[in-house]
């Protein structure tokens, strides 16, 4: 099982390099795209090095492609490796998704069907990762626009068997479970309770957009109140998580990061306060 | 539906909007499907996009943005990584515009000085760091992030005066081709148009000359002499470039 790590921290982007490398910023630990650095060499990796010198980093990956039917890209595994390596992580991270498949690559989080085919695939590419890498990796719930039905399981079912068969830890991405459960029509509050929570290291907070006809995973707006709510209901429910803001577009300044974040410090606060009282 | 079909079809949906694959993904999966072809297709452009900002300069918005979806449309990704979508546009700029080589040679331009701004690291010798160098049994190792591509045109020219915000000079094609050599010193991905002779010497060294036998080769293009110095004027100037990282024997080599 993976260490349990409590703290707050952010997405690490570009245009806030400076700032974590000129200043201390308040926050725990920082979270990086593991492609953006699985180069050979130059001022992205010098950046990474700088930073890692200075805070955790925790790896999140987006191409790992999980749900690969033809398997792994071994030479993508080798790579992670000598990031994983380098960079020492708190956690390293990947989708419940697809995103490559027979020498074609989508580039993004394509969706899978919760069938026995598939679990019995996405566990043995979890597997095979996780000898690759030399550790247990956590696996995030994605964002959906297509639902498979009928399904032999729900995707909190799905995301507890991976963990019972693979050892591998969940990372929450809460914003995640409102899209989702938004554009399929299951509730969300079902889905929070019945996952499996000690499985649970780390969380995403995120924003979303309206599209023409789906809510989508746009990860460029501020946490909205549905999500903020979210959180406050699974966070009693879990032990000791890493939470942060994760913004992927439409970057604000810091300060606007560190705002939300300390929302996030203060529900956490809120609610071990209730438990204490309870 | 095995798992492999529905990927299949996934693809199929993505590269040409199958319509017969879109059903069998799912009777309800249109909505979905139209999401993740926006996501597929935006994606992919915004690569491109933001990867030859001088190319789109040169040749106008509009007929970058045709040029984009060519490419798209022409090339599917394989690559874990984004940043290899970009490795054949020159080769689609090329197909497009086969009349006029400066616009696929700005565009590798591009490409190559992002490329190198993320290969191997290494630090550059300086004439400082030569000492007491046997000159006739040493060879030189040039930078990993080292690459030529051909020039025909003085696409060097009009990228700088893009990258200045300057108006760019007119095509004009140069006497004789050449090569564009590309590499990166410290954080700074650099390039310089060289000509043929520069162009197989730097090929000859990266392949394992030993720096005798480029003199040698000079000798046998210049005369004694000038050859010689030849020889001599190229390791300055790569030097000073950047381009040299180590100095080795054979001995050493092995």
């Amino acid at each position: 099982m993976i260490a349990p790590f409590a703290g707050f921290g952010l997405g690490l982007r570009k245009p806030h390099y400076a700032d974590f490398l000129e200043h201390r910023i308040a926050v725990d630990f920082v979270e990086v795209i593991s492609e953006n650095f699985m180069v050979d060499g130059g001022r992205p990796r010098r950046i990474l090095r700088e930073v890692r010198a200075r805070y955790p980093v925790a790896l999140h990956g987006v191409s790992m492609s999980l749900g690969s039917a033809d398997g792994l890209d071994g030479a993508y595994l080798a790579r992670l490796r000598a990031l994983v390596d380098e960079i020492e992580p708190l956690f390293v991270s990947d989708h419940l998704s697809w995103t490559r498949s027979e020498g074609f690559s989508a580039h993004d989080l394509l969706p899978l069907p919760y069938t026995g085919e598939a679990l019995d695939l996405v566990c043995a590419n979890i597997g095979r990762a996780q000898d690759a890498l030399g550790r247990a990796i956590l696996v995030e719930n994605p964002s959906t626009y297509i639902d498979f039905t009928p399904a032999a399981m729900t995707e909190w079912e799905f995301l507890d068997a991976i963990c019972a068969r693979t050892g591998c830890g969940l990372l929450l991405d809460v914003n995640n479970v409102f899209v989702s459960a938004t554009n399929h029509g299951f509730d969300p509050l079902a889905y929070l309770d019945r996952l499996p929570h000690r499985r649970v290291r780390q969380i995403h907070l995120a924003g979303h957009s309206q599209g023409a006809e789906l809510l989508i995973d746009t990860h460029d707006q501020p946490v909205p109140a549905s999500v903020w709510d979210l959180y406050a209901h699974v966070l009693p429910r879990l032990g000791p998580v890493a939470t942060m803001i994760e913004r992927d577009d439409a970057i604000p300044p810091l300060y606007a990061l560190l705002s939300e974040l300390d929302i996030a410090r203060q529900i956490a606060r809120d609610g071990a306060r209730a438990a204490a009282c309870a | 539906m095995r798992l492999i079909d529905l990927q299949r079809d996934m693809r199929a949906w993505l590269m040409r909007e199958d319509a017969s694959a879109a059903i069998r993904i799912g009777e309800n999966a249109a909505p979905g499907l139209r999401v993740y072809q926006n996501n597929f297709r935006s994606q992919l452009a915004a690569c491109i996009e933001d990867g030859f900002a001088r190319t789109r300069d040169w040749i106008g918005g509009e007929a970058f943005h045709q040029a984009v979806i060519a490419h798209v449309e022409r090339v599917p990704p394989s690559s874990w990584t984004l940043d290899a979508y970009s490795r054949d546009f020159p080769a689609t700029l090329a197909m497009l515009y086969a009349d006029d080589p400066e616009i696929p040679e700005l565009a590798w331009i591009e490409l190559a000085l992002a490329e190198a701004f993320v290969g191997p690291d290494a630090t550059a010798l300086t004439a400082f760091d030569l000492g007491e160098v046997d000159w006739d049994r040493a060879t030189l190792r040039l930078a990993p992030t080292l690459d030529f591509g051909e020039l025909t045109t003085n696409a060097p020219a009009i990228w700088s005066a893009l990258a200045e915000g300057e108006a760019p000079p007119a095509v004009a094609y140069l006497p004789e081709p050449g090569a564009i050599l590309v590499w990166r010193e410290g954080d700074a991905p650099r390039f310089r148009a060289i000509d043929q002779l520069e162009h197989h010497a730097l090929l000859r060294v990266r392949g394992g000359m030993p720096f005798a036998g480029l003199c040698a080769t000079m000798v046998e293009t210049f005369g004694e002499e000038a050859g010689i110095t030849r020889a001599g004027q190229l390791l300055g100037q790569w030097l000073a470039d950047g381009l040299v990282v180590a100095l080795f024997t054979e001995e050493q080599a092995r």
